[in-house]
């Protein structure tokens, strides 16, 4: 029987040595599965993205049973598909003075010393394995004249390691673990089950042991039983509504697990993605992401002076400022996003905006067509400019982008020690889903590389490790535990459709979107957050009195889908707001305005603020309690980031 | 803007289907055409009216999963996009539009707009990749590929599995799709070792699942997104024609 651990004690199981040798030193001494036993074990998978798909193939290669779930109506449509610029690997194939070491480095400072070092050193460790996986799956990265892998740069890191596929290198990593996936349902070792949504996260004496779905065809609600559950299921930026996220993209599986007892990681850390097209108007459902890595070629600019509303091939050079170059010399455009982003707002509330609004910034290829060409510019960006001009009817050939932050990514999510468990033993959170690896800002092409470490890499191992340790009793969805998990969830449907208000589900979204955009978005302060909190909670009281929700239970019904998911979403929101509020320092993302710089960068406090906080969840409305779980760092020192 | 729809309801997959007349107003044209249904739905939604079920997610044209008939043309009146790329700047104001799903025996209605592309799948499980475990993979430098080569692969993987191509072909077809991924994998150094089982078992499956033959009409290559070539139509029947060999 395994304990329930003492939850109170975050113990994040980092294994002892040197941080180069952690890694190998868990892998030669973690229990294993013997080949014969795996057969007997049964491992949910839930969602299919790079983290999902690459565990389960990897899984099922090795001979567990894997049960795998998502919501889309394909496993191959997963929001990893929608990842553009590429995937960073130390293999330094430029011979630019790129390391293992240098990647962990980079990733560390850019996630302003928030981050586990030990998960991040094992990070830059696989990239590079992760490459020569996906090469030989038949991806087609890009590729020089002599037939080598092409490098590209991207912002926060002075070589250039990001490898890509064309502006669709999430995509062709994606297919290729949907490869590998297919390839297993087709052998039998995984069973598939798409278009399900896991609503509910089922423990037997403490363990994760299943998973309760709605069937979003048939409405019915499902029980699956295992011996493991994984959860990666991506992040939760969709709860501001507009965002750079796929419409279904939601917090319901990990907020379910959340409120189950799996703590939940610095949920203020959000990514604000600086090159996103701007708002056109409230009847928009989301917003389009331009690939950073168009910040390689292209300038950014607003004009000199405020108000100037000259169409932007009538100003003249000297009366442009290209504010990140001018700020950041060293690092230029290329800086990180969360500095880009937040050097685009101050420009535009000093009101020098550009655009019917004055709420975006230009990303200017004018320099860069007349040195490179047009056609080396088309080969390198050509999709994006041809999905620019779709949207805004402008061709950026010969105009500037005009571009703005917006909601992208988020480094938040549930908590895991080194084994990617969370604080309900047995359950896994993979990817975006979990909080382990960006601190407070994520780089550039770095999403791919966790995903797909995690999938790919790191699960094989923990996961072994934990079935080889623990006995794990039979359990059937006949368990009592699951008839308890299936009756909640029906109740919860059933108050849903029953509420019968006058607003819809879409105005609540809206209406929390705004709220966290304008407090709990790119600048925060005391005052604003504790407005949100009660903001919040005012609209969740009014939404269980009010909202309404099309169709009904037993069948595929979108809006009740929507409705479970933006519940879930005004509780994270205000948990977002709390934790925002509580870290009295400003770092990455996550910007308190009362903590900064004279000149108006980020100022951290490592003294009170350096280590995760990990909430407990209470009950619904009541205040959830704070854990920490202390950053100790052996192998960088503290220091001010900075990329002047 | 004004717009007249024409919309298939359906309430499931065994019961009959028809049109149904809507109306819009307040439409601005910088709105996607699913931003357009969303308005409507809202709209039904506040009447108590069972809103119109349609798939969509990433709503930039990368996903695969938005794909309805505008008009009689799959994802709309413009080229080379996906239904929710489609702006309602590209409709005259006023007019009236028909809404259909993909239709294909192998793409069967699960309600309203929204439909089974699960053949799609299970034609992948059948060869849509190179088999290679976890861990075993070479340095990725030690598989050269040259560019040009590494580019037309490029060309071919790009397909997003929405099936246009199918909804589009007047024999329902997927060659375009099935081709796209036996070329990928036939160009790429790294898929010849599967290469004859490959096109044997995916075509196999392609016609398992009920799909037509194809006989050169190429609407498929009109309706794709991403323009996906009938080059590789080609190529997939010299792949199989070279597997039976």
């Amino acid at each position: 029987m395994i304990q329930a651990t003492e939850r109170s004690i975050l113990n994040s199981k980092i294994p002892a040595g040197p941080m180069a040798d952690k890694w190998s030193t868990f892998k030669a001494n973690c229990k294993l599965v013997s080949p014969a036993n795996k057969r007997k074990h049964t491992i949910i998978v839930v969602g299919t993205g790079l983290a999902g798909g690459a565990a389960a193939a990897s899984l099922a290669e090795l001979g567990y049973n894997v049960l795998n779930f998502c919501i889309q109506d394909s496993p191959r449509r997963a929001h990893s598909v929608a990842a553009q610029g590429g995937i960073n690997a130390a293999k330094n194939y430029q011979n630019d003075g790129d390391s293992v070491h240098r990647l962990f480095y980079d990733t560390i400072k850019g996630g302003d010393f928030r981050a586990r070092e030990a998960n991040v050193h094992r990070l830059a460790e696989l990239s590079v394995n992760i490459i020569d996986q996906c090469v030989a799956q038949g991806v087609p990265f890009a590729r020089e004249y002599g037939g080598t892998l092409a490098n590209r740069s991207f912002g926060g890191a002075q070589v250039s390691r990001t490898f890509y596929a064309r502006g669709q290198t999430g995509q062709q990593l994606l297919l290729g673990a949907y490869g590998q996936l297919m390839r297993q349902v087709d052998a039998g070792r995984v069973k598939l089950f798409p278009r399900r949504e896991m609503l509910d996260l089922v423990q037997v004496d403490g363990v994760a042991r299943g998973i309760i779905c709605r069937n979003l065809v048939s409405g019915e609600i499902e029980s699956y039983a295992a011996d493991a559950v994984l959860v990666a299921t991506g992040g939760y930026s969709t709860v501001f509504f507009l965002s750079t996220c796929a419409v279904n993209c939601n917090a319901t599986a990990i907020w379910r697990c959340h409120k189950r007892g799996a703590y939940f990681a610095n949920p203020c850390y959000t990514q604000i993605h600086p090159t996103c097209l701007p708002l056109l108007g409230e009847s928009q459902s989301k917003l389009t992401l331009m690939s950073e890595s168009l910040r390689n070629d292209g300038r950014v600019w607003v004009p000199k002076t405020k108000g100037d509303k000259r169409p932007p091939h009538e100003i003249p050079e000297v009366e442009r400022d290209y504010f990140l170059e001018r700020r950041y010399p060293a690092f230029g455009n290329l800086v990180p996003r969360d500095i880009a982003s937040r050097a685009a707002k101050a420009i535009c509330d000093e009101g020098r905006g550009v655009g019917a609004t004055g709420y975006s910034v230009y990303l200017d290829f004018g320099d860069a067509i007349k040195r490179l060409g047009q056609a080396t510019i088309k080969e390198r960006y050509g999709n994006l400019f041809a999905m620019y001009e779709e949207i805004t009817a402008d061709d950026p050939y010969h105009t500037p982008m005009r571009i703005y932050p917006a909601p992208h990514y988020t480094m938040g999510g549930l908590w895991v020690d080194y084994n990617l468990m969370s604080t309900i033993p047995g359950l896994h959170v993979l990817g975006e889903a979990n909080f382990s690896d960006h601190g407070a800002n994520r780089l550039g092409a770095s999403a791919l590389m966790q995903g797909l470490s995690d999938g790919y890499f790191v699960i094989p191992y923990t996961l072994g490790d934990y079935l080889a340790s623990n006995k794990l009793p039979k359990v059937g969805t006949d368990h009592d535990a699951f008839k308890q998990a299936v009756a909640g969830v029906k109740d919860q449907t059933a108050r849903l459709l029953a509420v019968k208000g006058t607003k819809t589900v879409r105005d609540y979204h809206w209406e929390l979107g705004r709220i966290l955009w304008d407090q709990v978005g790119m600048g925060r302060n005391a005052k604003g957050l504790t407005q949100a909190i009660s903001d919040i909670r005012a609209l969740r009281e009014d939404y269980w009195k009010n909202v309404k929700v099309g169709g009904t239970g037993d069948d595929l019904n979108k809006s009740l889908e929507f409705a479970g998911r933006v519940a879930d979403f005004m509780e994270l929101g205000e948990l977002m707001a709390r934790d925002a509020l509580e870290r009295n320092e400003s770092c990455g993302g996550h910007f308190r305005e009362e903590y900064q710089t004279e000149e108006g960068e980020a100022l951290r406090n490592d003294k009170d603020f350096c280590h995760v906080a990990a909430w407990e969840y209470q009950g619904e409305g009541a205040v959830p309690v704070r854990h920490q779980e202390a950053l100790s760092f052996e192998a960088v020192h503290l220091a001010q980031r900075s990329y002047k | 803007m004004k717009f007249n729809l024409k919309i298939w309801r359906q309430e499931g997959p065994e019961l009959p289907g028809a049109f149904r007349d809507y109306t819009v107003d307040n439409i601005i044209p910088e709105m996607s055409f699913l931003e357009m249904l969303d308005a409507l739905n809202e709209e039904l939604i506040r009447k108590g009216e069972e809103p119109v079920a349609f798939d969509s997610d990433c709503r930039e044209g990368i996903c695969g999963t938005c794909g309805l008939v505008i008009d009689g043309m799959a994802h709309g009146p413009k080229l080379a996009c996906t239904t929710c790329e489609v702006r309602m700047r590209v409709f005259e104001d006023g007019c009236t539009i028909t809404v259909e799903p993909f239709r294909a025996k192998a793409f069967p209605v699960i309600k309203d707009l929204v439909v089974d592309r699960s053949a799609f799948d299970r034609i992948i499980g059948k060869g849509g990749y190179v088999s290679e475990n976890t861990g075993s993979a070479p340095d990725g430098n030690a598989i050269p590929v040259p560019k040009d080569i590494a580019e037309k692969a490029m060309d071919s993987a790009a397909c997003i599995g929405c099936g246009a191509c199918v909804a589009a072909c007047p024999n329902a077809s997927a060659s375009l799709f099935v081709s796209a991924k036996i070329s990928q994998f036939a160009l790429l150094p790294q898929g010849h070792a599967e290469r004859k089982s490959r096109a044997q078992k995916m075509v196999g499956q392609m016609d398992a699942e009920g799909f037509g033959n194809c006989s050169n009409h190429a609407e498929c290559e009109a309706a794709c997104p991403k323009g996906i070539s009938i080059e590789n139509i080609a190529r997939m029947r010299a792949e199989y024609m070279r597997s039976l060999r």
